[in-house]
């Protein structure tokens, strides 16, 4: 397996706030790798500072071996690096198919509806997106980091908000998703990450606490002590 | 007169220019550091100030000084309550959208300009300082009541930041200022922490106006500049600080007062809106960048 | 869908054409006016109503052209059409420069340093009066303004010519404002408008999209200073004041911002509206000044916008 996604001493501080220290953190192409931690464990400046939307203090990351350090976070997108919002973030005015054009016509694509009908949304093309229902608005966000034809796409808290029978269907559709993409999911929900990920990374205030296969992290004590201690989870 | 009692008089010249300014910039930074717009009449809240001065001086008996007292009181009430009127009718209704609340105010510019020409003419109106007290150096003689106007102006300024540091309504103002949301999650009346600092902001460019119109003749159009200016004091110095205003009012006074005495005040004004794209270049967030949400 | 839409703009522009034939020599004039005017107003309508980027200072662009025409034909010795295309270039020029600088800024920022940048170059056309004469202006003599063109003698002081040289323009405008907002740079415009975030997490080069908006809107800006200064033979520094960098911010909102036909519309009715008002008292600040606050208290999406919302939802 080769790395597709490295950091080393990777870090972050807002002020005198330490978000993210000293990350040193390897992701294998075509793998499902799920980040999680206790609320201000730095989990969302950290998938911020791999997209580009947060500028890093100190380290490096590499992207398929490239250093990507310093790159706005458009040209990262556009090497493949795709990001959906925790909050979404969709046009809210345009119709849904006109959402996901925008994000196929940047990559020189018409995936648009491929795109739609993957994530279930093939009936909706010309409905307003603001107008649908808020787990059809993630699903639409989901379409729009697909139709950028990302090689790593990262879900920051896409299950948030979202019924049961929603989150079964997208577990499905990740999985799906998988088979082209590597995926980096932060999430809360720990039944979705222990069906989904192959590997999970548990960051806690700002650094990595532990990283192993879900079998191995629900067994380790750190782990269960650092969740136990917030009462998260 | 030769170099060094010219940079004295320029020195002087610039230390008033920066007490009004920061006087006026303050009211324009409180408004947009708690409300989160920006009050493009503003200039013609003290345009008015200055207006309201000259009348009340003029219908008041009993000489300058009684005059100056008494528009101490009328102007900042009449402009205040004009501000009262445009923040109950006019941003409360658009819902204080930074965008609408400008193309509003500089609709609300032009209408109280207009107004002002229509009633008070067009000519420029002088008016007599409260008293005539001239310090004399052995160059030249200085104006007593300028360095007053320094003076009063340190005093409002202290006053301002009194309330705003040491009273209970500064601690909401600033929780206001932190998150309305939050602000209205521990009970604070938003709308009338608005009404009040709106008000505020207007009546202190209204007393800035009465301490400038001894020196500057009131005029109907007079209402541009302060309102550039203070813009250039505001984006410099920090929204919602007063160090800040006070520090940038200083440097922005100073240049001006230095280069309108060797220069030209044109060439000044030019020089002090190029400082502000150096700042804007070295500094892109600006002031105002991380505040538009 | 296309169809309707190239037909509506055909039909405004061959009304425009026809009116010329019924039309007093007031109303010639006063449409010319209008017509180039639109010119401003639509370059303005591009950044403020498609790109979401509210500028108060694009009087700086239209004095550019205004003084560059002006002091190229009296000072520079150029001829008319030289002259329309130096003050096309300086225009790209400066509206460059200014780009890199203001867009530096985001949000209310931008909405000031526009405004501030724009009082300087008034300020700047006040200090350098030996060129630009200030307050009085510079005249353009007719004997400039009658000129050989392609080995046609154009005249400049004839109504009727004048007339449809604007509206030769307006066509040219129409139709680029028409092809740019419709293309994928217009709906990437959009899109910044809509959601900035969102679009440079989509790999689009947000910054540069602006920039270009910028210039265009800049650009056409000076464009219609230059055809101003050159067929009504003027350019004062009224011109490049501040109430300049509101007129078209006015017409745009009066007439419905991000429409194509809407500022054009806009700059119709406030003069039809001043000029109405004028016959009985002087108003013309009082108007705009109300009209503005009217606009954003009851009407924000102006006339054309408010037609599209409610009837017709083709509108481009």
């Amino acid at each position: 397996m080769t790395a597709i996604l490295e950091t080393r001493g990777l870090s972050r501080n807002f002020g005198g706030l330490k978000a993210v220290t000293d990350v040193d953190f390897t992701l294998e192409a075509g793998e499902i790798r799920a980040v999680i931690g206790p609320n201000g464990a730095g989990k969302t400046t950290f998938v911020g500072l791999i997209s580009g939307r947060v500028a890093p203090s100190a380290g490096t990351i590499l992207f398929e071996g490239a250093d990507i350090s310093h790159l706005p976070a458009f040209r990262r997108v556009r090497l493949g690096i795709a990001y959906t919002f925790q909050i979404t973030s969709i046009y809210a005015k345009l119709t849904v198919a006109e959402n996901v054009d925008l994000a196929s016509h940047q990559r020189g694509t018409t995936d648009t509806r491929s795109c739609l009908e993957q994530v279930g949304l093939g009936d909706r093309a010309s409905q307003v997106a603001g107008t649908l229902a808020y787990g059809h608005q993630r699903l639409l966000e989901v379409a729009m980091g697909l139709a950028l034809r990302p090689k790593l796409l990262i879900l920051d808290e896409p299950t948030q908000g979202l019924s049961d029978g929603e989150i079964d269907n997208f577990i499905e559709l990740v999985r799906t998703l998988s088979k082209r993409a590597t995926v980096l999911l932060i999430e809360h929900n720990m039944p979705v990450v222990m069906s989904l990920a192959h590997r999970i990374t548990v960051l806690d205030r700002g650094s990595i606490l532990a990283e192993g296969t879900p079998e191995a992290i629900r067994a380790n004590p750190a782990v269960q002590a650092a969740y136990l201690g917030t009462a998260d989870a | 007169m030769s170099f060094l009692p010219h940079l004295l008089l320029a020195v002087l010249e610039g230390t008033v220019a920066a007490a009004v300014l920061a006087l006026s910039a303050l009211g324009l930074s409180l408004v947009f550091g708690v409300m989160r717009v920006v009050n493009v009449a503003h200039g013609e809240f003290f345009m008015l100030g200055a207006m309201l001065a000259w009348w009340t001086a003029k219908m008041m008996p009993g000489g300058p000084f009684a005059g100056f007292i008494a528009a101490f009181i009328v102007a900042p009430a009449a402009v205040g309550a004009l501000a009262f009127l445009t923040e109950r009718l006019l941003l409360r209704r658009i819902n204080y959208d930074p965008e609408a609340t400008i193309v509003a105010t500089i609709g609300l510019l032009f209408v109280i300009q207009q107004m002002a020409l229509t009633f008070f003419g067009a000519d420029a109106k002088p008016v007599a300082a409260p008293f005539s007290y001239r310090i004399v150096f052995p160059w030249f003689g200085y104006s007593g009541y300028k360095l007053f106007v320094v003076v009063a102006s340190g005093a409002v300024l202290l006053g301002v930041w009194w309330v705003l540091s040491r009273t209970r309504f500064g601690l909401i103002m600033r929780v206001t200022q932190f998150d309305r949301e939050t602000a209205t999650a521990f009970g604070i009346p938003v709308n009338t922490v608005y009404s009040v600092v709106f008000v505020a902001g207007a009546a202190l460019v209204a007393v800035a106006a009465v301490l400038i119109v001894p020196i500057q003749q009131a005029h109907y159009l007079m209402g541009l500049d302060p309102l550039l200016m203070s813009f250039i004091v505001v984006i410099i110095g920090g929204l919602g600080s007063i160090k800040g205003s006070v520090i940038a009012a200083f440097m922005i006074g100073m240049t001006d007062g230095v280069i309108s005495v060797f220069f030209s005040p044109t060439l000044a004004s030019i020089i002090s809106t190029l400082a502000v794209a150096f700042v804007l270049v070295v500094r892109p967030q600006g002031l105002f960048g991380a505040e538009t949400r | 869908m296309t169809a309707r839409i190239v037909l509506l703009h055909l039909a405004v522009l061959l009304l425009l054409f026809a009116l010329q034939f019924i039309a007093s020599d007031y109303v010639i004039l006063t449409l010319t006016r209008i017509m180039v005017l639109a010119v401003y107003a639509s370059g303005y309508n591009l950044l403020f109503g498609y790109s979401g980027l509210l500028s108060l200072g694009h009087a700086m662009f239209f004095a550019t052209g205004l003084y560059a025409a002006a002091i190229g034909t009296t000072r520079a010795g150029l001829s008319v059409p030289e002259a329309f295309l130096a003050a096309t270039l300086i225009g790209v020029v400066v509206s460059s420069i200014m780009g890199v600088i203001v867009l530096r800024a985001r949000g209310v920022g931008f909405m000031i340093v526009t405004l501030m940048f724009s009082q300087a170059a008034f300020l700047t056309v006040l200090y350098f009066g030996d060129y630009t004469r200030g307050d009085e202006g510079i005249v353009i003599l007719d004997t400039i303004r009658i000129f050989s063109f392609l080995g046609r003698t154009i005249d400049l002081t004839d109504p009727l010519l004048r007339y449809n040289l604007a509206l030769a323009l307006l066509a040219i405008l129409v139709a680029l404002i028409l092809v740019l907002v419709r293309s994928r740079f217009g709906h990437v415009l959009v899109a910044i408008r809509e959601n900035e975030d969102r679009t440079a997490m989509l790999g689009y080069d947000v910054a540069r999209y602006k920039f270009i908006a910028f210039v265009i809107s800049g650009t056409l800006s000076a464009v219609s200073g230059a055809t101003y200064a050159l067929m009504f033979a003027y350019a004062g520094s009224t011109l490049a004041s501040i109430q300049y960098s509101i007129h078209p911010l006015l017409w745009t909102l009066l007439g419905g911002a991000s429409t194509t036909l809407g500022p054009m519309l806009g700059t119709g009715v406030m003069f039809l509206l001043v000029d109405f008002a004028s016959g009985f008292t002087n108003v013309s600040l009082l108007i705009t000044g109300a009209v503005l606050i009217a606009l954003v208290l009851f009407f924000p999406k102006g006339i054309l916008g408010s037609i599209r919302q409610r009837y017709l939802k083709w509108l481009p």
